[in-house]
């Protein structure tokens, strides 16, 4: 079986985020990873190649020089081969052209199975894993908090609001992960020695017969037309329950007028 | 005017509160018209019409059961019956996961610029929608706007306040779009429901209010529900309280549970991690009870209470009954 996972690079969610000056994500200035929502989709990944056997695991990132740090924590958790899109023109890309610089890398790779994260956790949009079945001409099937593989369909459970759902879909598909459905592995130290061998090939748009016009910030859809930092809020009123906290609690919600 | 094409999110034709803002934005934008999908329409007409909705593209042909491709080609149906993406001035669809895909997949197939998860939308100074997006766990307010093709904009729960149209009660003009899912739609099925007992409270990601608990419940959940009850709020957890296996995945606040922007949110024996921020840290107003002083989430708080949730809840909830009675 051949699985291919998408993944992205990102400033660390703990760290200070904030944007450029032309008004994209800085990933420049900051210090970046493997979106942890990505690791359940490596995870996954692995478990289902070593279940099925004869499997591949190839991950994939369309990023800056940058994102080989993405690539190599995947491998080092025990992917077999990274696949690098980098080129200048692709900054300020929006999620149109990234969906479509993938599908291209995609058309390029022999898939059974593609995994996604169920979003990133900068733009946190979870529209990349659709646009990309759209553009491939695959099913989708999203927020799958459980994933069985067998012969050519793939069955998932995902938990909705008012019921949990048991979805099937023919391969291949494109399918986005929770962080529910399993726990990423930590890479062992045979696994970061093993990791330094391991192919990683490098695109750029010309190898992929895109066109400079087609992506980066000149192309997308939507502008940002202003961006202002929130000031932090306000530190409140603390007290400390002396047998009255509840009272003081409801005294301050009548006077805000919440009850 | 222009028509700007709101998807109805309902439940057998009782029409969600998200509908009804998103009708409510549409007005604002050009004139509303409904997508109607499912069965149930005739419980729906007349809250569409109480919010403005002069037409109505409703669906018919075997579209639930395929998920969001089939719901996506049966809007750009209606898209095609409305004159064209480019007669629209907009598409506003609810900010779940599956209105997000829905959104994404007709942002590529009828040429349209997406933006997500916006908390305000107003027409903007060249007519076209202007929105407002919460970026980096509500560190940063972003303002953008669609350049190219059809707005195809997702809106979070409680972004606007439901106002009835002037003059509306006019019964809306339907319009009835047959669609057939086509075999992409039909390579996706769900094989099996398993519905989940429902608790009488309000939808969790459009309540007014939320009371949630944490790992400092221990698994006993009592006091949060019966403070949630004296309130009417939905009841929300922590990731560790889901983790632990005390409370269900979809009552999970945080990156990646719901995102929620309630009038009032309480959280219990919730320490405030970053993740768990995210979920919630636009809320109007925030209370925290902790007994950890230390408690990150004493820095997000209006107000907060160090101490015993066993002991501080109860004692509110009390004093809400005998303040409301």
């Amino acid at each position: 079986m051949k699985i291919v996972v998408c993944v992205k690079y990102v400033p660390d969610a703990q760290a200070d985020r904030h944007f450029a000056a032309d008004y994209t994500t800085d990933r420049d200035g900051v210090d970046g990873l493997l979106s942890e929502l990505d690791e359940y989709a490596v995870e996954e990944a692995l478990k289902v190649s070593e279940a099925a056997g004869d499997s591949t695991v190839t991950v994939l990132t369309v990023g800056p020089e940058a994102a080989s740090d993405a690539l190599r924590k995947a491998l080092q958790m025990g992917a077999d081969a990274g696949v690098h899109v980098v080129d200048d023109a692709l900054h300020g890309s929006d999620a149109l052209a990234t969906s479509l610089v993938l599908a291209k890398a995609l058309g390029k790779l022999e898939y059974d199975l593609v995994l996604t994260g169920m979003a990133s956790t900068d733009g946190g949009m979870s529209v990349v894993p659709a646009m990309l079945a759209q553009r491939l001409g695959i099913p989708q099937v999203t927020f799958a908090g459980s994933l069985t593989v067998t012969g050519g369909s793939v069955r998932i459970e995902r938990d909705g609001d008012t019921s949990t759902e048991v979805i099937e879909a023919s391969l291949p598909a494109v399918v986005s992960v929770t962080d529910q459905i399993n726990d990423p592995r930590y890479p062992s130290f045979k696994g970061i020695m093993a990791a330094k061998k391991k192919p990683v090939t490098t695109w750029s748009l010309a190898d992929l017969g895109v066109s400079g016009d087609e992506v980066g910030a000149s192309a997308a859809w939507t502008a940002v037309a202003e961006i202002a930092a929130r000031p932090p809020r306000a530190h409140g009123q603390v007290v400390t329950d002396e047998g009255d906290g509840g009272n003081k609690l409801v005294s301050f919600l009548a006077g805000a007028k919440l009850v | 005017m222009a028509q700007v094409l709101v998807l109805v999110d309902h439940v057998e034709g009782s029409v969600r509160k998200t509908t009804t803002e998103l009708l409510t934005i549409a007005r604002r934008l050009g004139e509303p018209a409904a997508v109607f999908i499912g069965k149930g329409y005739d419980q729906a007409a007349g809250t569409l019409a109480e919010f403005g909705a002069g037409t109505v593209y409703q669906v018919e042909g075997d579209v639930e059961d395929y998920l969001v491709v089939a719901k996506a080609e049966a809007i750009a149906a209606a898209v095609e019956q409305a004159g064209g993406a480019g007669a629209l001035a907009a598409l506003l669809i609810g900010s779940n996961p599956e209105g997000k895909e829905i959104a994404a997949r007709l942002a590529v197939t009828l040429g349209g610029g997406i933006i997500t998860d916006a908390i305000d939308v107003q027409s903007g100074p060249d007519g076209g929608p202007l929105t407002t997006q919460s970026a980096f766990a509500g560190s940063y307010a972003v303002t953008a706007r669609v350049t190219k093709g059809l707005p195809v904009i997702t809106v979070k729960a409680n972004s606007a306040t439901p106002e009835p149209a002037a003059g509306a009660g006019a019964t809306p003009t339907v319009v009835t779009v047959s669609v057939t899912p086509s075999d992409l739609a039909k390579s996706a099925k769900v094989v099996e429901r398993k519905p989940k007992a429902k608790s009488g409270r309000p939808d969790l990601s459009e309540a007014a209010i939320v009371v949630s608990g944490g790992r400092g419940t221990n698994g006993d959940f009592r006091a949060v529900e019966a403070l949630a009850d004296a309130l009417g709020a939905a009841v929300g957890a922590s990731r560790a309280a889901v983790d632990a296996g005390w409370y269900p995945h979809s009552s999970q606040i945080g990156q990646t549970g719901k995102q929620v922007s309630p009038q009032l949110y309480v959280a219990a024996g919730i320490s405030g991690a970053i993740q768990h921020r995210a979920g919630m840290q636009t809320s109007k107003t925030i209370v925290a009870i902790n007994k950890d002083p230390e408690a990150p989430i004493f820095e997000l708080a209006d107000f907060g209470v160090v101490g015993d949730l066993f002991t501080v809840l109860p004692q509110a909830t009390e004093e809400i009954v005998k303040h409301k009675g």
